[in-house]
């Protein structure tokens, strides 16, 4: 019986062109990526229709928890650092140095004044410090005078004093409204009135108004 | 596996008897680890990044004024009053008596546009002032996205005020009847 011998191939494929995807992939990922700015709570923000982009600077941004809780958070260390020093002189905080500089690397604070001392000794390299973070109990505002929170809008806005201040509004979706109510007040207490509430992008729905207006400018801009 | 075959051995031509053919070294390189790599940092980069960047929504809050005539008028036939209950239902009634026989009626997120709509065809478009009055039971979430059918629906002018305690009442009322605890 003749025997065909079968010439064995190396059962290794061209991974090459493989290779070039991936690696174009990830310096996709790697060049788009904007990492997230760790927050001690998790926040889930609607959607909303609006197409206006989230400024980055000077903002001023309260975050509200699906618990009620109120936390603040600033862009600008410079800016931190003003407020705390001028919030250590009028409250008597007692702030310490190391303490004002935890503050100005902070990510964002939820703390009622007796606490924040305490808050900022903390080291801010230790995991247990992570921990009490996450366990803020929130800036106190639930009362007709905005509690501390109006204090804080009215430091921070003597902070950013001669720039545009853009007061930024983050809620959880199960938010329930009086806690949202309760921020609004502490920020019309101190005559401010334009905010932008952080939403996640959505598109108009079809067939309405908007849609069509939308639609318009997309073919009119052509 | 992963590799590149750049020529190699195998093939050539004959070289000239004598000629000692050099016994050439194999350039295929093992890419197996550095393609592990790769999709992994892939992975990593993809947990990481957020790809939707967040957008702000404009609210503009009325200043609060004392004196009745500082205060803004509104026509009772272009008024349209929103109240937002408990479990996503949305409550409306139309003009200034919330009272009036079959005047204050539900509706949830879905339909409440087509009522938007239907009242903003039927009414003069400078009277037309539409009320959201969020009770104390609503959700952020509920807020906002009534916020937005407004701009959906190209609604020019609205505000967002307190819920009275008539209103209320209603509300409790209406829920009660519904099974909504």
């Amino acid at each position: 019986m003749p025997s065909v011998k079968i010439k064995k191939h190396a059962p290794d494929n061209d991974m090459t062109p493989f290779v070039d995807v991936a690696f174009l992939i990830l310096s996709f990922f790697m060049l788009a990526t904007k990492f997230k700015p760790e927050e001690p709570v998790e926040v889930t923000t609607p959607n909303s229709v609006s197409s206006t982009a989230l400024p980055e600077k000077d903002a001023f941004m309260v975050s509200i928890d699906k618990d009620g809780r109120v936390f603040i958070s600033m862009d600008n260390p410079q800016s931190r650092q003003l407020l705390i020093q001028s919030m250590n002189q009028t409250r008597g905080l007692g702030l310490g140095p190391a303490e004002m500089k935890n503050f100005i690397n902070a990510p964002s604070v939820g703390v009622p004044f007796s606490k924040l001392k305490s808050l900022l000794s903390l080291d801010p390299e230790a995991e247990s410090t992570k921990e009490a973070l996450k366990q803020q109990e929130g800036i106190p505002c639930a009362d007709s005078t905005g509690g501390e929170l109006t204090t804080w809008v009215r430091e921070a806005l003597v902070a950013y004093s001669g720039k545009k201040l853009n007061l930024l509004i983050k809620s959880d979706n199960s938010t329930k409204y009086p806690s949202f109510k309760n921020v609004l007040n502490a920020f019309k207490l101190n005559d401010q009135n334009k905010f932008l509430l952080v939403t996640s992008p959505e598109d108009a729905p079809a067939g309405t108004a908007l849609y069509v207006t939308r639609q318009k400018q997309i073919s009119g801009g052509k | 596996m992963a590799s590149i075959d750049s020529g190699g051995d195998g093939g050539g031509h004959k070289k000239g008897p004598g000629v000692k053919k050099a016994k050439k070294m194999s350039t295929k390189v093992d890419m197996t680890p550095m393609v592990d790599l790769g999709f992994l940092l892939i992975t990593f980069f993809i947990f990481t990044t957020t790809m939707s960047q967040p957008t702000a929504m404009n609210l503009f809050m009325p200043k609060d004024v004392d004196k009745p005539e500082e205060q803004n008028k509104v026509k009772e036939s272009g008024a349209f009053t929103i109240m937002l209950g408990k479990d996503d239902v949305v409550y409306f009634y139309e003009g200034m008596d919330p009272a009036a026989p079959g005047n204050f009626r539900s509706a949830s997120f879905k339909t409440i546009r087509d009522e938007i709509i239907r009242k903003k065809q039927s009414t003069n478009p400078e009277d037309l002032v539409m009320i959201i009055k969020p009770t104390i039971d609503a959700t952020y979430k509920n807020t906002v996205d009534i916020l937005d059918e407004m701009t959906i629906n190209e609604i020019k002018r609205y505000a967002m005020v307190d819920i009275s305690d008539v209103e209320y009442q209603l509300v409790k009322i209406t829920e009660a009847a519904a099974g909504i605890k």
